[in-house]
């Protein structure tokens, strides 16, 4: 059955994409894709390679225009602006000020060559901050956040383990109290016992604050640990969409089926 | 008061890859009020724990109503947003499994409190509680910060129900809690069912054992084959 609009829920949603379509040559990789995220609800999404998941992320993240389409983000100043439409100084302090995003790749999101807490103070530095006291407090305080070992603050990112690099990426992801969180395939390529870790790290964040995250995984058990609701992703479209263990334990759509069964 | 009014409550699993649909159950209505204890009742196979899946939104209900009466107003669990649902699971409606889904480097003491922190218990009063529903169940201390991935079906089992059992419900799921607990822990939860019965607590039940529950049971429902 068709699910009816929310009515419990009368806040307005965080996030809210319509119709975004995003074309690279003749390839569509984003095709018509909308969805909303309330702030403290993690919303998965999931898919193969090329299902076009990480291109949502990078629109949502401001990263690249869609081609049709709009982003709005309920946070003061901008609530009825379609992001895409801001001129590009604006919409890049919309996103170092509203969004914070953890890579999968950590060279994608830090500078190897600067220390860690440098890779976090980047952050403030660009929003305005100039006190050398303030920006090492700050960052200090997003790493411990982030349970990140304090004693090796002033290592270079290219020093650390993987499980460590992520959580600096982390750090500075959350250094500006961000309304939105991207999380793209945020533990793949850790050990399993890391990847714990990060998850428990992620979870004690997503209750303690009030972020509205995105996290993009195919791994199925992330995505259930992770995340409240479920988008199910293929060749560019929505496939389906649902609370995640209804997604998962009861899928409705042949691919979804498929995807699910799949896993060992 | 009339907590929950279900009506012609229908599911029907389609399987794609086999072309197949796979009925589970079809025109199930039944009233609950506030501090009922529902029974369901028939043989394996027949829906039971599918129904009460489709009640917690596990699985999408495919035809009929079940008109809940939250706080903010009534709802129809078969067919409200995926949000709506998610704040009812977050506030008034619990789920009560036969299995726990231990999660790795979590210890049972925290996997317990974590339902009451979601709530914004702060953490020493939510650790506090929890131990009070292990002791009670009779989880020995000298584990409670131990993972539970390594415990026995039992040792999990009791971890499942203090964590499912921990935050105030308006509504409880249960499907067979019993199954795999001894009978201390077996008489320590129908113990704890009956309290949160006298507070107004109303719970629709699968349990392989009735005679465990009997003296709680209100109701019974009897699925049959349609």
């Amino acid at each position: 059955m068709q699910t009816l609009p929310p009515q419990l829920i009368t806040a307005r949603p965080l996030l809210a994409a319509r119709n975004l379509t995003r074309r690279y040559g003749s390839i569509v990789a984003v095709d018509d894709v909308s969805l909303v995220v309330y702030s403290g609800e993690t919303l998965g999404i999931v898919g193969e390679s090329g299902s076009g998941k990480s291109t949502v992320l990078r629109l949502l993240n401001l990263e690249e225009p869609a081609d049709e389409g709009q982003v709005t983000l309920n946070v003061p100043g901008y609530g009825d602006t379609n992001l895409f439409s801001l001129e590009r100084f604006q919409r890049r302090q919309v996103q170092i000020r509203h969004i914070g995003i953890v890579y999968q790749n950590p060279h994608q999101g830090l500078r190897m060559r600067v220390t860690s807490s440098g890779n976090v103070a980047e952050r403030l530095i660009l929003a305005g901050e100039r006190r050398y006291a303030t920006l090492r407090e700050a960052a200090r305080d997003s790493l411990a956040v982030s349970e990140f070992p304090l004693e090796r603050m002033d290592d270079l990112p290219a020093k650390l383990s993987g499980g460590m690099q992520q959580r600096v990426q982390l750090a500075k992801a959350i250094a500006l109290k961000p309304a939105l969180l991207l999380l793209d395939e945020p533990t793949t390529g850790l050990d399993v016992s890391v990847q714990a870790l990060v998850l428990d790290t992620l979870m004690r964040l997503q209750r303690e604050r009030q972020i509205a995250t995105i996290v993009v995984s195919h791994d199925l058990g992330v995505i259930r640990t992770l995340a409240d609701r479920v988008m199910v992703m293929r060749r560019g479209r929505v496939v389906e969409q649902g609370l995640t263990d209804q997604v998962l334990d009861d899928p409705q759509h042949p691919y979804t089926q498929q995807l699910v069964h799949a896993k060992l | 008061m009339t907590l929950l009014e279900v009506h012609s409550l229908a599911k029907t699993f389609h399987i794609h890859h086999l072309q197949r649909e796979v009925p589970a159950f079809a025109n199930v209505s039944f009233t609950l009020r506030a501090g009922e204890f529902l029974l369901v009742r028939g043989p394996n196979g027949i829906g039971k724990s599918t129904l009460l899946r489709c009640l917690y939104r596990t699985y999408l209900p495919s035809g009929g109503s079940a008109m809940y009466e939250s706080r903010q107003g009534v709802i129809d669990l078969a067919r409200a947003a995926d949000v709506d649902i998610a704040q009812l699971r977050r506030t008034e409606i619990g789920n009560v499994s036969q299995f726990l889904r231990p999660r790795p480097r979590v210890s049972a003491l925290d996997m317990v409190a974590e339902p009451l922190l979601a709530g914004n218990t702060a953490i020493d009063e939510s650790r506090r509680m929890a131990g009070d529903w292990l002791a009670d169940f009779g989880l020995k201390s000298d584990i409670w910060q131990a993972y539970p991935t390594t415990f026995s079906g039992g040792e999990q089992q009791k971890v499942n129900l203090a964590r499912a059992l921990i935050a105030p419900r308006r509504l409880l799921l249960l499907d067979e809690p019993t199954a795999s607990l001894d009978a201390g822990a077996r008489a320590a939860l129908v113990s704890r069912l009956a309290q949160l019965k006298n507070q107004g607590v109303a719970m629709i039940g699968v349990f392989h054992h009735p005679e465990d529950v009997a003296k709680l049971v209100d109701g019974e429902l009897q699925l049959r084959v349609h």
